[in-house]
């Protein structure tokens, strides 16, 4: 245990541990000190200059997040210096900061506003440095409108911890700014943690939030909205509920009051994904095919291989995502049956990742010529949306998701957090082998790769390492290894974000470890509530293969795909 | 020479740092010999990117070998160390074969550092060495600690190298470098007693102005500014001296050219001292003080900046603004 230090705080004897910085230790006590740059994923910068105190026997205002404790230290966290400091930092950081609050992913909750609000700061005491700044595109995913950026870094920081280096730092005469790199051994893989982690919303996804009210405009199509496993566990976060809020029903219920005609659960796309890649990964064991097999559902994870490590290409399962893979059901199985025209039909997928902006373009995934989704909204989107329909979320009567489509396993809505989608790709490998139920999978932290859980499974007499990672900075690591042959796996499973889709680029901001965690305890608590655990035991999917999916060849063109080595394709315009 | 008496000697000489910020030299190299590690570094800083600064040119041009010699003194007094001579690009292309030339086969590299006046500071020296960006680190842990690497490092003037051989020789002098240039007959560097005012030096040299003048000492961005009537005090800094003219100077001109430097050589990293820097560049420009604006962008870049260059902006603005701009008003003289 950590040696305990008694400092004061505001003349208050507080017991602190050795290793806390003055931020933490105010924290753990119940004291608030405001914070700008600070973010549980990155480094201490730090760079804001906002969490200033003061330090008996220091002299100036220290940061509270870079300073550590130390016996007998006494600090005071309000006081008339501190708050003239504050106050014109946070004026100075609006002479950067171009206003577009109606169009903000901080719309609601924009920090910069309240603390500016909190320390009476004048945001327009100096104009706009940056107004002409532009505005640069990532493909269909993203945009980074730099007349916003306040120089934090944290966006430089996360692209480099995701293994990317996208996002950088280049001076003009006089400034350091941050721009999309021109190297062209470089690319954008649209995980969006840029997004995530930037305090003021310099960045969004592509549409957000002008284009949400185009899947409604269409009065004469069939509107089918799908919404990703790790939505109904965020997006409560938008209308005032804690993280990890499960709201599936509510959800249902608030997207038919928006006009959906059907509401559909991507998480039923999750359990076809999950019974054709164990299938896959069977097949692959049996013919001595390329191991390990990796996951392909995360569209940044595929671009990362496309671009950075095509070698790879072949380790990928060519099983489509959920949401493709649902989207491509609706459009053929579901429009049979119900005399639907699938021209007639619009899918609008709610993902909690901007990276599905741009997977649902890829040309070959087309179906009969159509796109199997023609929209993404992210989560942000969504909820932007009820509010300005005023439909209130929280208060919503719940209803059911509509049949065929709309009732997963267990194992379909854990896809939503890392490890999922290996658990549930295990238990049907385990059950097609050996007829019987998975047991409990005992993961071990990887000595070798940070971030990456590994597990020997011994399904009759043959033993199967499996692992899963995410953030595709460790998974760059895993990949090193590979090649080099320092480690060896037959299954994989990785998604660029951290902690997997419900740390998506997608989701509610702010999103930190802590959310992370509750968002990734609810989807393994609905698991744990539901009667039907993987996706073999599904009566909708006994269904469908029984009628539907009875050869081969529409299997394939439904749920299969196939990767291609690329080069740079983000090549942002001033 | 034992380790230890060479340490002793530089204690008793009370050698102060002559990067600027004048730290005991002994201490520093008690830290760094006490420190583990399997490797230390050793780090002739000749980065000197301070306008009006000449002292490392000086020394680097007729005392090389005395350099080396304080690097080789430290080599031996701190096992397990390899040395590098740390010089910006002008510098590097002028001094690097006959430094190599007089380091022969001692374990010393000459290193050229990228960026600019920043880059002297002594955890932007590290990042520079690592191939990083010039952008200084958080203190603690200090270079002397962890530097290079993260291997203990001893970062030292090129200045201090000097005198430090001189006293391993037994023959320092107390004696210190000044820059001498503006408004004067002749600059140049001269190598005097350490405990000169700005009025000696100025005499001494031949220096003293026949006009109106006022001086910046301590460097030529950095340093603050003194009436002629205000010069019987120690040179401080860097130990430069710049001459102006009273009649010719125009003190707008003279503010905006330190405002456009601070903001080309500083990192950017920080809120007050990049956006404060550039809002006095912005005010002194258009030749309006405001004065509360002033007082708050030096109080957030005094307080609350990141390193050491942004916490010295305010110090020659405010000397220039008060003591020349508006005297009578504020009627602050130091």
């Amino acid at each position: 245990m950590a040696k305990k230090i008694e400092i004061k705080i505001n003349n208050k004897k507080i017991i602190a541990e050795e290793g806390q910085t003055v931020l933490q230790a105010a924290e753990a006590n119940g004291l608030y000190i405001p914070t700008l740059c600070w973010h549980s994923d990155l480094e201490i910068k730090p760079n804001c200059r906002i969490c200033v105190v003061q330090i008996k026997g220091q002299k100036g205002l220290p940061t509270s997040c870079s300073t550590y404790v130390s016996e007998g230290m006494e600090v005071i966290t309000e006081s008339e210096e501190i708050a003239k400091a504050r106050q014109v930092n946070m004026e100075l950081i609006f002479a950067q900061h171009r206003e577009e609050c109606n169009d903000c992913v901080y719309m609601y909750n924009c920090q910069i506003k309240d603390l500016a609000k909190k320390f009476n700061s004048t945001i327009t005491r100096f104009p706009d440095r940056k107004n002409k700044f532009p505005t640069y595109q990532f493909s269909t995913a993203l945009q980074y409108d730099s007349s916003k950026c306040i120089d934090c870094g944290n966006c430089v920081e996360i692209c480099h911890k995701q293994g990317v280096d996208f996002l950088t730092y280049e001076k003009d005469n006089t400034f350091f700014n941050v721009v999309p790199t021109k190297d062209k051994n470089i690319d954008c893989i649209y995980c969006g943690q840029c997004l995530i982690h930037c305090p003021v919303g310099a960045f969004e996804g592509v549409g957000e939030f002008e284009g949400v009210e185009k899947p409604l405009l269409d009065k004469n199509k069939i509107v089918v909205f799908q919404f990703a496993p790790s939505v109904r566990v965020s997006i409560g976060e938008e209308f005032g509920l804690e993280p990890g809020a499960i709201v599936t029903e509510k959800l249902s219920a608030g997207l038919k009051m928006l006009g959906a005609d059907y509401v559909f659960d991507v998480a039923v796309g999750s359990d076809v994904t999950t019974i054709e890649e164990a299938k896959e990964f069977i097949e692959r064991v049996e013919a001595n095919g390329t191991l390990p097999m990796f996951t392909s559902c995360c569209p940044s994870w595929v671009k990362y291989i496309e671009f950075f490590y095509p070698e790879f290409i072949p380790n990928l399962t060519t099983v489509r995502s959920p949401q493709i893979n649902l989207g491509g059901l609706i459009k053929t199985y579901w429009a049979q049956s119900k005399k639907i025209d699938p021209k007639n039909i619009v899918v609008v997928s709610v993902m909690p990742c901007v990276a599905k902006k741009w997977e649902m373009n890829r040309p070959e995934l087309k179906i009969n010529g159509l796109k199997p989704v023609d929209y993404v909204l992210t989560t942000r989107e969504l909820a932007y949306l009820f509010k300005k329909h005023k439909i209130d979320l929280p208060n919503l009567k719940p209803k059911s998701l509509d049949d065929p489509l709309g009732r997963p396993t267990g194992s379909g809505v854990i896809y939503g957090a890392v490890g999922g989608v290996m658990e549930s790709a295990l238990r049907t490998v385990y059950f097609q082998l050996t007829g019987q139920k998975l047991p409990n999978i005992c993961w071990q932290n990887s000595s070798d790769i940070l971030g990456l859980q590994e597990a020997t499974l011994k399904i009759k007499n043959k033993e199967y390492k499996v692992a899963f990672v995410s953030g595709s900075g460790p998974a760059e690591k895993l990949l090193k290894k590979l090649q080099k042959k320092q480690v060896k796996y037959d299954y994989v499973e990785v998604m660029a974000c951290p902690g997997g889709c419900i740390g998506g680029g997608g989701q509610p901001v702010p999103t930190n470890q802590k959310i992370r965690a509750k968002r990734a305890k609810s989807l393994f608590n609905i698991d744990v509530a539901s009667k039907l655990k993987a996706a073999q035991d599904s009566p909708e999917m006994k269904k469908l293969y029984a009628e539907y999916f009875t050869d081969k060849k529409i299997i394939h063109k439904i749920c299969h795909t196939h990767f291609n080595k690329t080069t740079k394709q983000v090549h942002p315009v001033k | 020479m034992a380790k230890k008496d060479l340490i002793q000697k530089l204690k008793q000489s009370n050698l102060l740092g002559r990067g600027g910020a004048a730290y005991p030299t002994h201490l520093k190299w008690q830290v760094v010999l006490d420190a583990r590690g399997s490797k230390k570094y050793i780090v002739a800083n000749g980065s000197e990117g301070e306008p009006n600064v000449h002292k490392d040119f000086f020394i680097l041009q007729h005392h090389a070998n005395v350099l080396v010699d304080g690097v080789k003194q430290a080599l031996a007094c701190i096992p397990g160390s390899v040395g590098i001579i740390y010089l910006n690009k002008k510098y590097y292309r002028r001094f690097k074969k006959p430094l190599e030339k007089i380091i022969a086969k001692a374990p010393i590299t000459v290193f050229e550092e990228k960026g600019g006046y920043l880059s002297g500071e002594e955890t932007v020296v590290c990042e520079e060495i690592e191939g990083k960006l010039a952008r200084p680190r958080i203190r603690p842990p200090f270079p002397g600690q962890k530097g290079i690497h993260g291997y203990p490092t001893l970062i030292n003037n090129i200045e201090t190298f000097y005198c430090v051989s001189k006293i391993a020789h037994d023959d320092y002098q107390q004696t210190r470098f000044y820059t001498i240039s503006g408004d004067v007959k002749k600059s140049g560097v001269h190598e005097m007693a350490l405990d000169l005012t700005i009025k000696e030096v100025l005499e001494k040299t031949g220096s003293w102005p026949k006009k109106d003048f006022f001086v910046q000492a301590g460097g030529g961005a950095s340093g603050e500014i003194f009436l002629s009537d205000e010069l019987d005090r120690p040179v401080g800094g860097s130990g430069a001296i710049v001459v102006y003219d009273q009649k010719k100077t125009d003190p707008y001109l003279l503010l905006y050219r330190w405002a456009k430097f601070f903001m080309e050589a500083n990192c950017d990293k920080c809120t007050p001292c990049r956006e404060g820097v550039y809002r006095l560049a912005e005010m002194v420009h258009k030749r309006m003080i405001d004065q509360a604006v002033l007082n708050d962008l030096f109080l957030v870049m005094e307080n609350t900046s990141f390193c050491a260059l942004g916490k010295s902006v305010p110090g020659p603005f405010r000397s220039l603004i008060y003591k020349i701009i508006t005297p009578q008003k504020n009627g602050q003289k130091n």
